[in-house]
């Protein structure tokens, strides 16, 4: 890992460091703004153009069950509960780690308007048990992955460090 | 799009400005999203208004533009990916959403993230058939319009399907 920030006072940003007097802060906090715009905006992309691929790559009809989806939103709250006990507990990461990968390739590969559609698509198509069915396993197993994969990610650590 | 039995690799190569589209629409979501939770912080333990209001208001977008897409405008190549996919699907997320509701648990805070999960899912599934609702009111009847449009536009309606 490189030093967090060096020794420009950064964090300013973040940590609101008294000392500082306040028109210093104003402008630290408008220019260390900028890098994270711009790499929450370059995650996004990422994460948006990864949802189309695997769209493309599993295509689903119309009335059928979107598995692509679910596995979208699946995955991807796998990773971030990965990813979250590892900034926290395991790394000093970067501060631009978490607004890249966390708001912006994952926030931009998962999706709830997709999922929302979906789900009103089905239930306006007759399909009332798939539209139902999937409007609950979506949150069920979200939540599920975020959970079994911070735990083993904690549990992971836990064994290395000890 | 794979019907040509190429896989989605090929795909995606030969269309190539659409994964630009993509690219530049989730960009801006993803700005959108980040700047309305810079400007609605949650404390530790608080309600999640930020990603709650992303989420909904995301919803009600996606859902009246599903409708205009597919039943109103003339077919075109970038709207739905780069409206569709891109903005709405880059705004809305539900990795955050599931973070906070395991922080809100993992806190003790049980009652909070129950109401959290059941008010995003009702409300964003609320959200879409209301964007779908003003969609069908709006690009018709601005009220005037609407009368004296009622007759006509029955049987092409009918007959795009």
């Amino acid at each position: 890992m490189p030093p967090v920030d060096g020794p420009v006072p950064e964090t300013a940003a973040e940590g609101v460091d008294p000392d500082l007097d306040p028109l210093a802060l104003r402008h630290s906090s408008f220019s260390g703004q900028l890098p994270v715009v711009a790499v929450v905006a370059v995650g996004g992309a990422v994460g948006a153009c990864a949802r189309y691929g695997l769209g493309l790559a599993w295509p689903v009809a119309p009335d059928a069950f979107p598995w692509s989806t679910l596995v979208i939103n699946t995955s991807g709250c796998a990773v971030i509960g990965v990813f979250m006990v590892l900034i926290t507990e395991a790394w000093t990461a970067h501060r631009l780690v978490r607004p890249f990968f966390g708001t912006g390739v994952l926030g931009g590969f998962t999706t709830f308007s997709t999922y929302a559609v979906d789900v009103q698509r089905l239930v306006d198509g007759g399909h009332t048990a798939t539209g139902l069915g999937y409007l609950v396993g979506t949150p069920v197993s979200a939540m599920l992955s975020v959970w079994a994969a911070a735990a083993a990610t904690r549990w992971a650590i836990g064994r290395r460090t000890r | 799009m794979t019907r040509d039995g190429q896989g989605g690799w090929q795909t995606a190569r030969r269309d190539l400005d659409i994964v630009a589209v993509i690219a530049v629409g989730g960009g801006i979501g993803s700005i959108a999203r980040y700047g309305l939770a810079r400007g609605i912080t949650t404390p530790a333990g608080g309600f999640p208004w930020a990603t709650l209001i992303t989420n909904v208001t995301g919803c009600a977008v996606l859902g009246g533009l599903m409708y205009l897409v597919l039943e109103v405008w003339p077919p075109s190549r970038y709207r739905r990916p780069f409206l569709g996919v891109g903005i709405c699907g880059g705004f809305t997320t539900f990795s955050t959403a599931m973070v906070e509701s395991r922080g809100l648990l993992d806190g003790g805070h049980l009652g909070t993230a129950g109401l959290y999960l059941l008010a995003s899912v009702v409300l964003g599934i609320l959200a879409v058939f209301g964007g779908v609702a003003l969609a069908r009111a709006l690009p018709r009847g601005r009220r005037r319009g609407a009368v004296v449009a009622e007759p006509e536009p029955v049987p092409s309606a009918e007959g795009q399907r």
